[in-house]
């Protein structure tokens, strides 16, 4: 299974190409509506959620995002909605564990229904943060939610019985350190990457137990079924990966972590790539291959040995003036090789989502969201093409980025364990 | 601010793109000079690249961060 790299490197530059202008496009949108802004008293109605007043308007790059989001309920094409368990736990309300099906969630994964002062806007949870809020499940009805532009901050309010509650931010756990929000709860539910981790990782145990079980049973024979689909693969990683770069006598010793790895993210980026199939963008979230990358990070740390580290802080073989400044650039350099893994798998994926997700809403910028016939046929005429060749370099993208990761972690593992003899 | 960091983020993907192409034009050099050398080039060749395409995603992710803080 030969990589052609032609095409990892068209795939890397196609990707770059369609998925810059978009978000300058969408960063001039937003100018514009800042610029709205203050005319209106310092407050603008979000493109997207406004579709109760009857001239639809479409946002690009809200549809973009919110494709590529997390969310706390399995969508399939939009109409079968699969409810997810919730945990939320909140300082002054304490663990809150029930299904998200209790918030009923309808067009747009928005929830027709509070419970406990908490509703679902775009499929995440939110808190209504006014404690005259009815503490118990609440009928809000759909199209109840309204985004708005406040001091560069997006709020997003709740109409209830005409009046207007602001939501709290959606939880992201890291209490503000990561460009995340401070938020009065937080949010430990099974979410749909969650949920797509799990099965992801079910299916892969299933196919290597079988293939497992196809070499005890049939033992010196050729593989067949199961076999024949992972040994290839198996045999590639092992010669071309960790042999060349850990070295013949250590390589086995991280052989599991190695395949693991690759299997892992190859089974996330295709699974990923399943049309309308919950659509969860896994290797492409930043916390996933943060905590990958951590993974790595940790074991190329405690698998160094004094070479190693002599090669960090104190270089052999250059001027001594020049052996701090090295050891500076060296030592950045142990944390800059896991960040550039983590950054690299999520800004492919991502980009990729992003590519395709702008081509299918040319049909809706052609149509004038639906209100042009004509339009959505010319869109369409252009996105479907666009959007079938994009999806072939994503399924290449899917192998490349899973070698890619692989071949970079043995290579820190292998400039680790090194002995030093020139 | 905004158009700043919009050419920030232009000047690395120009960056990452010649040095991307610098790579694969020399491997491809190699592989034309030495064609049973092609294995070894073409995994050298990925590993490269995807170190300048590190040095990009950073550049473009902090002008993504930027944008949104």
């Amino acid at each position: 299974m030969r990589m052609n790299s032609h095409r990892h490197l068209f795939a890397l530059l196609i990707a770059a190409l369609f998925s810059l202008p978009i978000s300058g496009w969408a960063q001039h949108e937003s100018d514009e509506q800042q610029g709205d802004t203050t005319h209106s008293e310092g407050m603008v109605e979000h493109a997207g959620s406004s579709h109760e007043e009857g001239h639809a308007t479409f946002d690009p790059t809200a549809t973009a995002l919110h494709h590529i989001a997390d969310a706390n309920v399995f969508t399939i094409l939009d109409f079968i909605r699969i409810p997810l368990p919730m945990i939320l736990y909140s300082q002054d309300d304490g663990l809150d564990v029930f299904s998200s099906g209790r918030f009923h969630p309808g067009e747009h994964d928005n929830g027709e229904y509070a419970f406990h002062r908490y509703v679902m806007f775009e499929g995440n949870v939110h808190r209504v943060k006014d404690w005259s809020f009815p503490n118990d499940l609440v009928e809000i009805g759909p199209h109840s939610f309204t985004e708005r532009i406040v001091d560069n901050d997006e709020v997003v309010y709740l109409n209830y019985q005409g009046q207007e509650y602001p939501l709290d931010h959606r939880s992201t756990l890291d209490n503000g350190l990561f460009g995340g929000k401070i938020t009065s709860f937080y949010d430990f539910s099974i979410t749909k990457n969650v949920l797509t981790m799990i099965l992801v990782a079910i299916i892969l145990f299933w196919l290597f137990r079988q293939a497992a079980v196809g070499y005890t049973r049939r033992e010196g024979k050729a593989p067949s079924g199961v076999q024949s689909w992972l040994e290839p693969v198996f045999t590639f990683i092992r010669d071309e990966v960790a042999i060349p770069f850990i070295g013949k006598d250590r390589y086995l010793k991280y052989i599991p972590l190695l395949m693991s790895l690759f299997f892992f993210i190859l089974g996330l980026n295709l699974f990923g790539q399943i049309p309308f199939l919950g659509s969860a963008n896994v290797t492409g979230n930043l916390t996933v291959t943060g905590i990958l990358a951590i993974l790595v990070f940790l074991v190329v740390t405690f698998s160094g040995k004094k070479h190693y580290w002599q090669h960090i802080f104190w270089m052999p073989g250059v001027p001594v003036f020049v052996k701090p400044l090295l050891a500076f650039v060296e030592f950045m350099g142990v944390f800059i090789k896991p960040l550039t893994l983590m950054l690299r798998l999520a800004g492919n994926i991502v980009s990729g989502h992003i590519a395709i997700l702008s081509f299918i809403g040319l049909i809706f910028i052609f149509g004038k969201a639906g209100e042009s016939m004509g339009g959505s046929l010319v869109g369409t005429a252009m996105s479907v093409p666009l959007t079938m060749f994009m999806m072939a370099i994503e399924l290449i993208v899917a192998f490349v980025q899973a070698f890619v990761f692989t071949i970079l972690t043995a290579s820190y593992i292998g400039a680790a364990i090194e002995d030093g003899h020139h | 601010m905004t158009s700043l960091i919009a050419i920030g983020a232009g000047l690395a993907v120009i960056g990452a793109g010649i040095g991307i192409g610098l790579i694969g034009g020399k491997a491809m050099d190699g592989i034309a000079r030495q064609p049973e050398a092609a294995g070894d080039i073409r995994s050298g060749m990925i590993l490269m690249a995807a170190f300048v395409e590190g040095a990009a995603l950073i550049a473009i992710l902090l002008s993504i961060f930027m944008l949104n803080g």
